[in-house]
């Protein structure tokens, strides 16, 4: 952790983040992460390869996947574009830790702030996001992930265990929003 | 009254009794009963009063194309008109009244229309209520709006919620009746993931209305049966109480499922209702086929139904419509509920065929080419008058009438996409002609009649749908069933002088088509118009064949040639609280809270919505009454001193790459290729058109990235036309955009203190006095001992300011230690009017100024447009029109009379001219109260403003009367040399 005088606050707005159980599935709010975009600059693959193989040690997840090797998870957000995720514990400047790697051959950009996390487990997770988004979750493997809209907010789902456990990435202003669509929803069906 | 009406067997529970009130009469039902099926168990057939006249109406059907039958369901909150008594599943405690009728539904005062009926005809509106012409909206449209109309509304909000959803499948199947069935088993035994929706709360279709076996048990065995082998199947959903809305394009389809609306209220947490948006792969439509009745003088009595809900009623509910019952059937399907209502016991008195030919029925007497003519008993049937192949009439007495003109099958969904079906003269009904690509049709609703071509057809074309997608299924062999053809002889009315009635739900009578027909309306749209036929929440289901055979009767040309009216979703109704889902009151749209949301709240902020964003418009103080005293304070203590305003909202674009300086010299229309690194420069941006865009400042924090901000409202469309820009216009620079708008929380620090303040803030290692950080600087800084941060001095309220933004999980930290920090320097918090009050003060630029037809040149910032290079909007900026010496300038604007206002929005005219548009002269765009100068003042374009300083000219608000004299000054209001925001 960085050494300041400043405290954070959970995207809901709480010193510690949400746990809401709704029959038999579990909503919770995730802040334990650092989120950051990268993407390849033109005319640099080779670099930009070598530097992914250093920093991750996996094969870039292409549309719809996403991948993890140790502290990261990346999954891919467009055209040479990928989101990387990692502890918040030990990667919070997680922009400078990947600049570091990839130097000239990426575009890194700090996301931390600007998503929350909800993660969904449980037997429910499908029927509830049947009630959320268009995406056939259930038909969504261990690592899919994807770009779909919740209640007018744009969002990224990764499934983590397939029908059992996803994590849904929304704006961080729209958190409050979000969580209230997540759990309406839940209660419809859990 | 208990149930006289009820008969042996049926697929009702009765070791569940249900006690129900109609009209505030307590009556009893069996779970399993509809409202309609209890009430006919009770001996209850008058259920409603007809639309226009009024006149007492029964059910006439057994399904959801019932037309008369309507009640208001439930109380309260929870009322619902116009709820069809033939599908709604009765529960403990049910309450249901009539609809349209006062005092009583036994006594109709307006029943008066009946008798006045010969005013009333087909287009009487048109005809009747011409003149005088100040008539019609103060008299006759209230008295028809009173006298017509279905239920009522409770005018009390929803308590309940309703769902919205989707589902995805390789087959979906739309109806479970045998076709339906013998589909998903196909279907599901083959692996396939497989939708089974069907609107009634139980599988099976007819198969449950019908005494029909399927290999060797009862047909509503079978499909129990078949019911319990789908449920087993993980891979196939079966949907009950769901109806197919619409067919939209590639194989999307509506569908609404009434979750909770058989229970008095829906379990804690649940929807009432869900809509679904089903994307199938393949879609079969099983759907039926639904009868059709023969028009006759006065054969809307109460007690008068379709012969197959007659049926209906006999073989599922166990109840009879009457004790004593009669046939009129033009073909053989008729009889079967002559054989049917016998077995069960009812005392059927009479079947009169059309036919002369027809086959006999050992029940009754029957009548082969004999018509019904007339019927009688005005609140219920108690007599019919038949006129005998002879030519002859005889009367007889009866409580029930079973109809059939033959069946139609249930074609809507195939052309939804516009496609008109086909006439088929073996069975004398349209059939599918084509239909959406994803689609195909088996059982009824596609003319195949009888069980065995249902359940043949059903796994066949399953089959061939699954082939299509790839996935391998195989028909078993189609059990045992009933196999007879239908016979019919078309038949559509009996001639008569009375009033015989196509569609009930409009009371539109054959008069009245051909009164249609002879004023010239002879299209069946304009029939539909003309007459109301096959409008409202039936749809003209049981109307619609008749009334246009009718047609093509009176026109001479044939009933294909005469053609349908469009089919259009939703199939069934569909209430608009399952349109509205969740989307409602508060949750109408998402919310978005600045990083400050949760500190300013404790600050009593009133806040303002601006888009989705939440942001404190003014912090009130104890003590302060009017917002004005809360702006003004704020504004003037910001001036004096020191005043913080979340600023997160504005847009944030991270531009990366190589070539991303010279991708921000093409975007905007001032130089950007050499800003230096560490240096913020405003940028304003065109659209191709050579209009304004946007503006905002962009800051280079290195050789190859860019941090730019937008304007709150067109964050996003800034980011579009970026993305737009890079992908298409320019796909060979190297660039990356991303949007961090909401990773950084942002903070406007204003005032003459706000150095003193940040240095508090700022790190020590970081030097931000005027000589190190100048106006216009930027930086990557560390604050409150070591976070990152961001540091832009830039201002749009014309004092000494900065921006600082730090990560947004520390922006309510942040803004509680930049107040703390301030507190020796009396800092304040100001929001979004303050803001805009310093602004106009400065004449800085808004929403209102850059609104879509201003241009560079409007705005002062002609100059700005770079020609030593290209860039969007240059080029078109150079237009004529655009350019003329009399062109709007952007100018500040002051009352003559200093205790005068003015609004927004005013035009200018010139002193000695007319308020006209002629005369028009330009229009304000912002104004406030200045509490620095202590006047109001504005900012407008005026033609040639630029030139006209210290002229007087007239602010006209024809809208409110208002008008007052202003005087021309420079916009800049406050500090126009810019000394204070370079100190």
């Amino acid at each position: 952790m960085l050494k300041h005088s400043l405290k954070p606050l959970t995207p809901l707005g709480s010193d510690e983040p949400d746990s809401t159980v709704i029959g038999n599935l579990k909503i919770t709010e995730r802040d334990d992460f650092s989120f950051a975009s990268i993407a390849q600059r033109d005319g640099k693959s080779r670099p930009f390869a070598a530097a992914a193989k250093r920093a991750f040690n996996l094969k870039l997840p292409g549309p719809g996947q996403s991948a993890s090797n140790g502290d990261y998870t990346l999954f891919w957000s467009s055209p040479e574009q990928w989101f990387v995720e990692a502890p918040m514990a030990t990667h919070e400047d997680i922009a400078s830790i990947l600049k570091a790697e990839f130097e000239e051959s990426a575009s890194i950009t700090e996301q931390s702030g600007g998503w929350c996390r909800f993660d969904l487990e449980g037997d429910a997770s499908v029927s509830t996001l049947e009630r959320l988004c268009a995406v056939d979750t259930a038909m969504m493997t261990d690592q899919a992930a994807t770009r779909s809209v919740i209640e007018h907010i744009g969002v990224f789902i990764v499934c983590r265990s397939a029908g059992q456990y996803f994590s849904i990435y929304g704006p961080r202003s729209s958190a409050g929003s979000l969580h209230h669509a997540l759990v309406s929803a839940a209660k419809s069906v859990a | 009254m208990t149930q006289n009406n009820r008969l042996e067997g049926g697929l009702i529970d009765r070791s569940k009794t249900l006690r129900f009130t109609f009209d505030g009469k307590t009556y009893q039902g069996h779970q399993g009963d509809t409202i309609a099926s209890a009430l006919l168990a009770n001996d209850v057939r008058l259920m409603g009063r007809s639309f226009k006249y009024h006149r007492p109406r029964g059910p006439l059907t057994a399904g959801s194309e019932e037309p008369n039958a309507l009640v208001e369901l439930r109380e309260g909150n929870r009322q619902e008109p116009n709820t069809r008594a033939t599908t709604a599943e009765l529960f403990d405690g049910l309450s249901a009244k009539s609809q349209n009728r006062w005092p009583s539904l036994s006594f109709d005062a307006m029943g008066v229309n009946d008798l006045l009926s010969p005013f009333f005809a087909a287009g009487f509106y048109y005809k009747t209520f011409m003149w005088p012409k100040a008539f019609w909206e103060k008299l006759y449209e209230p008295i028809i709006r009173r006298a017509a109309g279905l239920g009522s509304l409770s005018m009390e909000a929803d308590p309940d919620v309703y769902d919205k959803g989707f589902l995805h499948c390789d087959l979906l199947i739309i109806g479970a009746g045998p076709a339906g069935l013998s589909a998903a088993l196909t279907a599901g035994r083959a692996g396939a993931r497989v939708i089974l929706a069907e609107e009634d709360f139980l599988l099976g279709g007819r198969l449950n209305a019908e005494t029909f076996e399927i290999a060797g048990m009862a047909g509503h065995a079978w499909a129990a049966q078949t019911q319990a082998e789908l449920a087993s199947m993980d891979n196939v959903r079966i949907m009950t109480r769901t109806a197919i809305l619409g067919a939209f394009d590639h194989g999307i389809y509506g569908a609404l499922e009434r979750v909770s609306d058989h229970l008095a209220v829906p379990a804690a947490g649940k929807p009432r209702q869900t809509l679904w948006r089903i994307y199938a792969k393949r879609t079969m439509l099983c759907a039926g086929a639904v009868e059709r009745p023969i028009a006759f003088k006065n054969n809307d009595r109460p007690g008068i139904m379709l012969s197959g809900a007659l049926r209906t009623y006999a073989n599922r509910y166990a109840a009879a419509a009457g004790q004593t019952v009669a046939l009129f059937t033009n073909n053989d399907d008729g009889l079967r509920s002559a054989a049917d209502l016998a077995a069960k016991g009812v005392d059927v008195v009479a079947v009169i065929d059309t036919r002369a030919d027809g086959p006999s029925v050992q029940a009754g007497a029957h009548f082969k080419g004999a018509q019904v003519v007339d019927a009688g008993g005005k609140l219920g049937l108690n007599t019919i008058t038949i006129k005998l192949a002879n030519g002859q009439t005889t009367r007889i007495n009866c409580t029930a009438l079973g109809v059939s003109g033959g069946w139609n099958p249930n074609v809507h969904l195939t052309s939804h996409q516009r496609s008109t079906p086909k006439w088929d003269e073996k069975i004398a009904a349209f059939v599918p002609e084509s239909t959406p690509a994803e689609m195909s049709v088996a059982g009824a609703a596609n003319g195949d009649m009888s069980t065995h071509a249902a359940l043949a057809n059903g796994a066949k074309q399953a089959v061939t749908a699954l082939k299509d997608i790839g996935i391998k299924a195989t028909a078993g062999r189609t059990p045992k069933a009933e196999d007879e053809p239908i016979n019919v002889s078309p038949f559509w009315y009996v001639e008569h002088k009375g009033r015989a009635w196509v569609d009930q739900q409009n009371d539109v009578t054959v008069k009245d088509i051909k009164l249609s027909h002879q004023e010239g309306f002879r299209s069946v749209e304009h029939l539909k118009r003309y007459t109301t036929l096959g409008m409202a929440t039936d749809q003209g289901k049981t109307a619609n064949v008749p009334g246009l055979a009718i047609m093509a009767e009176m026109t001479g040309k044939s009933i294909p040639d005469t053609g349908t009216t469009m089919f259009r979703p939703p199939y069934a109704p569909t209430s608009f609280g399952a349109f509205a889902g969740r989307h409602r009151d508060e949750d109408f749209r998402p919310i978005r809270k600045t990083p400050s949301h949760k500190w300013a709240e404790e600050h009593d902020a009133v806040f303002v919505e601006t888009g989705m964003w939440l942001r404190a418009q003014w912090f009130p103080k104890p003590g302060e009454t009017h917002w004005r005293e809360s702006v003004d304070r704020e504004v003037l203590a910001t001036r004096k001193s020191v005043g913080i305003c979340d600023v997160t909202t504005l847009g944030k674009i991270d531009v990366q790459g190589t070539d991303a300086a010279t991708f921000l010299n093409r975007v905007y229309c001032n130089a950007f290729a050499k800003l230096a690194v560490g240096k913020t420069r405003y940028g304003l941006m065109l659209r191709e058109d050579g209009i304004a865009m946007d503006d905002g400042t962009t800051a280079r924090l290195s050789e190859n990235q860019f941090v730019m901000t937008t304007t709150t409202a067109n964050a996003v469309p800034v980011f579009r036309h970026l993305e737009f820009c890079r992908q298409c216009a320019w796909p060979d620079l190297d660039v990356q955009l991303i949007s961090t708008t909401e990773a950084w929380a942002q903070y406007a620090v204003a005032g003459p203190n706000s150095r003193k303040l940040l240095q508090k803030i700022v790190d020590k290692d970081f030097d931000i006095s005027n000589e190190e950080f100048p106006f216009m600087g930027c930086g990557e800084i560390t604050v409150c001992g070591g976070l990152r941060a961001r540091l832009f001095r830039i201002s749009f309220s014309g004092e000494l300011a900065f921006e600082i933004a730090v990560p947004t999980r520390y922006g309510d930290s942040m803004m509680r230690a930049l107040m703390e920090a301030g507190e020796e320097f009396d800092v304040v918090p100001y929001g979004t009017e303050a803001l805009g009050v310093m602004r106009i003060e400065k004449g800085h630029a808004a929403g209102n100024e850059l609104n879509g037809t201003t241009t560079a040149l409007n705005l002062g910032m002609g100059r700005m447009v770079s020609k030593k290079k290209d860039s969007i909007g240059s080029t078109l900026s150079e237009r004529e029109g655009l350019n003329q010496a009399d062109a709007l300038n952007l100018v500040g604007f002051k009352p003559v009379n200093s205790d005068e206002t003015f609004s927004a929005g005013s035009h200018f005219i010139n002193s000695d001219a007319q308020a006209n548009a002629a005369n028009d002269q330009g229009y304000m765009t912002s104004v406030c109260y200045s509490p620095n100068l202590g006047h109001t003042i504005g900012l407008g374009y005026l033609k040639d403003g630029a030139n006209r300083m210290g002229e007087t000219t007239r602010a006209v608000n024809p809208l409110m009367g208002e008008e007052t004299e202003v005087e021309i000054v420079s916009a800049h209001f406050i500090d126009p040399e810019g000394e204070r925001l370079r100190a």
